[in-house]
């Protein structure tokens, strides 16, 4: 052999080598001695047994039943009896079978009152089956109203303050058929009054027990539009809510699995963000509450599967990050979650920046930013994994098959292989990942204890206990919920209840820039976020070892609120100035 | 993924009409496929941004060009017509689908496949298709950060009849559409047969083809005359072995066959990644013998 050649051979061989160990770093950042967030799993010893059920469907779709129906477990919290305690409601979704709403009892524990409070039997034949719920205040009189969103009608739940709710969907004008996955609430228009988002998945013509024909799915995996249609309901203020989705232009059909609501551009006004299964994600901006305009923001080209939609101000720019989930499974298919960085003041798009452990969380679901170690960066929590059922089963293999067909095969059920006992993406673990700033996110679930391999859907967090630290909480599918007590970091905190005036009460959409040790951290009052979630409306800052310095509150109503020299410390009830 | 096409011969020297008639009858068939292979890639990006970033595609398209211009120059002291290198580029560029913002697998796997037709090669004759040798061991050495192109394609048929028009008119002036059809046949008797022993619907097990990565192995890899047979007859026979060979890995994924999950992920790409060396082996071997 020629020297030419061997040099050559010998590149060709360190080639190859070089795929082999570049492979095994792609598995991930390990996190170095000590750097870690403690979390003890508590949901029984808390009193939450909660477990959830799925759906079952109508015969003609059985071959693909548990792919299907493998969504309907949630968690949203919220202060339901303004005693000072964050409260949850679990969501179920098999006929007869009850949701939960956890009521904290201030000694770290919960009690289920949902029967009495009249919010537990809402999965009903003829009346469909829960996917999810979100709070808000939607009459201002200063008690969280409670929005179920199902496959079937919505409903919509008038918090008595008595510790009891009544339906009040039909004089709402919300009874609408809809198989919906997700609902934000927040006021578009800024008149003061919570307006309401709700996504559609499946087409709303579709009764799921008693179906037409099977053409029911996607048109397409990753360009698909023939989804439901996402519907905006503006509230009249007089306890009617009116359909203006065609007038404002939000009707997306592009399967729409979560929403997200917040001023990303900066120019007062909330928008939509939305995570789209089977397409591009979609960013409407909002120009003056007067219409949405379908933003080209540098989404428009990167189609996956978006799950959840969850903001977070990652770099502590004083700006809204978004990460959005997506699959990801060896081998088959790496479409790589998102993790968007706002740049749309300056350049009109966002950046994806996610790698490694960010990108790969496996077939991610809901996510949750928030900081666990109270060190003044925000760090990440990911639910995952689809179908766990038979692990020597796999559907990936015979999803493959049907996956790149053509779309008149494809959204058809009954051309789709049966799945059986067969697992998808199952047996994941969640995932929880340390942000260390510049130097990029670490996976710590291990040592932090987050060890469970459940079919996670929904993250929500909030400091449930009034210690200081945020707690984490995972609605799992056809599983028990989990509770993930934080053992608190050792860093200051801040946290602020807002109570809107001018704006609606509940406060959802205002945005607080924390500003400490030379940075400053924007975050915004959650009105539904993540995958069929919502966090504690309560806003919680890690601060690290800084002091806290000055607080910027830019209230929904578009007034700006400066305050300073507050504590840290200390959970701060701010009312808004009339 | 074709290193060259089948090559035609011409005899006597035309008039200059004649000539020119000729050429436009006789363009070389490379550039046929070059043409091809463009169209799938501006069609794919223009409607479903199928690159998924152009960095993608300068990094592969370029190293193949690069590699391929220096290992010639270098090795065989002329640079060889780029053809070849640029189908290479771009068949990589739209097949590898590595996790997220990652580029290594599109250099190293443009590299790869260039140099293997220099380093795996057998009496003067490299044994595997660049760009399938090159998809092969990335989605077998790589699993957890390479996947292959499977679906994003918009599952949209006036696309896909647009690059079976373009590509059957193409694969019958290149002289390969025999090759193309004989897998295509095999293809759909075999799937009738897996379904027949599997069970399922018939359509899940014909869907395949009618997905993105078909149309790229059956216009572009398969038929690489460079990296079969010499023989018609055995091309044929090559490709329906090629297709038996597919069928025996998608039958193990149906009864869940552990020990063959890493090849699941693309059936018909490891298929010829197994058979098209052995052939091409066999066949040099006894063209050899004959010579002797």
């Amino acid at each position: 052999m020629s020297t030419r050649r061997f040099i050559v051979t010998a590149a060709f061989v360190a080639a190859l080598v070089s795929v082999v160990i570049l492979n095994v770093r792609a598995s991930g950042s390990v996190a170095r001695a000590g750097e870690t967030i403690h979390l003890s799993e508590a949901a029984h010893a808390s009193g939450i047994d909660f477990v959830h059920q799925r759906a079952t469907l109508d015969p003609k779709i059985a071959n693909i039943a548990p792919h299907v129906g493998a969504l309907g477990a949630c968690v949203s919290v919220a202060d339901v009896n303004n005693d000072g305690w964050p409260d949850l409601y679990f969501t179920t979704s098999r006929f007869g079978a009850p949701n939960a709403l956890y009521l904290n009892q201030k000694d770290g524990t919960f009690r289920d009152i949902a029967v009495d409070a009249g919010v537990a039997f809402v999965n009903r034949p003829g009346e469909g089956v829960s996917m999810g719920a979100v709070w808000g205040d939607y009459d201002n009189d200063g008690y969280e109203d409670l929005l179920v969103y199902k496959w079937g009608y919505v409903q919509l739940f008038h918090n008595l303050g008595n510790g009891h709710f009544e339906d009040v969907t039909e004089q709402a004008g919300l009874k609408r058929w809809m198989n919906s996955n997700g609902a934000v609430w927040f006021d578009f228009d800024r008149d003061g009054l919570l307006d309401l988002y709700v996504t559609g998945y499946f087409r709303s013509d579709i009764d799921f027990w008693h179906l037409k024909n099977t053409r029911i799915m996607q048109q397409s995996w990753e360009f698909a539009s023939n989804g439901g249609k996402n519907l905006l309901f503006k509230n009249l203020g007089n306890g009617h809510f009116t359909d203006v989705t065609d007038s404002l232009g939000v009707g997306s059909t592009r399967w729409t699995l979560a929403a997200a609501a917040a001023d990303f551009n900066d120019d007062g006004w909330p928008d939509l963000y939305l995570a789209n299964d089977y397409g591009p994600e979609e960013l409407f901006l909002n120009h003056e509450g007067k219409h949405f305009e379908l933003a080209r923001a540098g989404l428009e080209d990167d189609s996956k599967s978006g799950m959840a939609v969850t903001l977070g101000d990652v770099y502590n720019r004083g700006r809204l990050d978004a990460f959005i989930t997506n699959i990801s499974e060896r081998g088959f298919l790496f479409q790589g979650n998102n993790l968007r960085i706002n740049f749309l003041k300056e350049l009109g798009r966002f950046d994806e920046v996610a790698t490694g452990v960010v990108a790969d969380a496996g077939w991610a679901w809901g996510a949750r930013f928030g900081d666990l170690n109270n060190d003044g960066l925000l760090d990440l929590v990911i639910a995952n994994g689809f179908i766990s059922a038979d692990s020597g089963r796999d559907y990936w293999y015979a999803m493959s098959k049907i996956a790149g067909a053509q779309s008149n095969i494809f959204e058809d059920a009954k051309n789709w292989p049966a799945i059986g006992t067969a697992s998808l993406s199952g047996y994941e673990r969640s995932r929880l990942l340390l942000n260390r700033g510049q130097a990029g996110f670490v996976d710590v679930a291990e040592q932090a204890g987050v060890t469970d391999r459940l079919d996670g859907r929904a993250v929500a967090m909030a400091d449930l206990f009034n210690t200081g630290s945020l707690d984490v909480i995972i609605a799992n599918e056809k599983g028990r919920a989990l509770l993930y007590r934080n053992g608190r970091g050792g860093g200051q905190w801040v946290e602020f209840k807002l109570i809107g005036t001018r704006s609606n009460r509940s406060a959802i959409g205002a945005e607080v820039t924390v500003e400490f040790g030379g940075v400053r951290q924007r975050q915004v009052v959650d009105g539904g976020s993540g995958f069929c979630s919502q966090s504690d409306r309560r806003l919680h800052f890690g601060l690290g070892n800084n002091s806290l310095g000055r607080v910027t509150i830019r209230w929904p109503s578009g007034r700006e609120q400066v305050l300073d020299g507050l504590k840290a410390d200390e959970l701060h009830v701010i009312t808004e100035p009339r | 993924m074709t290193t060259a096409p089948a090559q035609e011969t011409t005899s006597g020297s035309p008039s200059p009409v004649g000539k020119r008639r000729q050429g436009l009858r006789t363009i070389d068939p490379k550039y046929l496929i070059v043409l091809l292979i463009t169209l799938v890639l501006v069609v794919g990006e223009a409607r479903y941004s199928i690159l998924g970033g152009y960095e993608r595609l300068v990094t592969t398209l370029g190293l193949c060009l690069i590699t391929e211009a220096f290992l010639s120059w270098w090795l065989r002291g002329r640079v060889v017509n780029l053809a070849s290198a640029y189908i290479t580029g771009i068949s990589l560029a739209l097949l590898t689908k590595p996790q997220a913002n990652i580029l290594w697998p599109f250099a190293l796997g443009a590299f790869i496949a260039i140099v293997s037709k220099y380093v795996l090669v057998y009496r003067t004759r490299h044994l595997w298709n660049p760009s399938n040798f090159a998809i092969a061991y990335l989605v077998l050495a790589a699993p957890n950060s390479v996947a292959i192109l499977s679906h994003q394609w918009g599952n949209d048929l006036r696309i896909n009849l647009v690059i079976w028009a373009f590509g059957l008119i193409i694969a019958s002036r290149a002289r390969v559409l025999h090759v193309t059809l004989t897998y295509v046949a095999c293809f759909v008797v075999l799937a009738i047969v897996r379904n027949l022993i599997a069970g399922g619907p018939l359509l899940a097990e014909l869907a395949p083809i009618t997905g993105p990565m078909y149309q790229l192995f059956v216009f572009f890899m398969v038929t690489d005359p460079r990296t079969t047979v010499s023989t018609r007859r055995g091309r044929m026979i090559v490709v329906a072995i090629v297709a038996l060979v597919e069928s025996i890995i998608r039958i193990s994924g149906d009864f869940q066959l552990a020990l063959l999950r890493p090849f699941y992920v693309s059936p018909p790409i490891l298929a010829l990644a197994i058979v098209g060396p052995i052939a091409m082996w066999w066949d040099l071997q006894r063209t050899a013998k004959r010579a002797q």
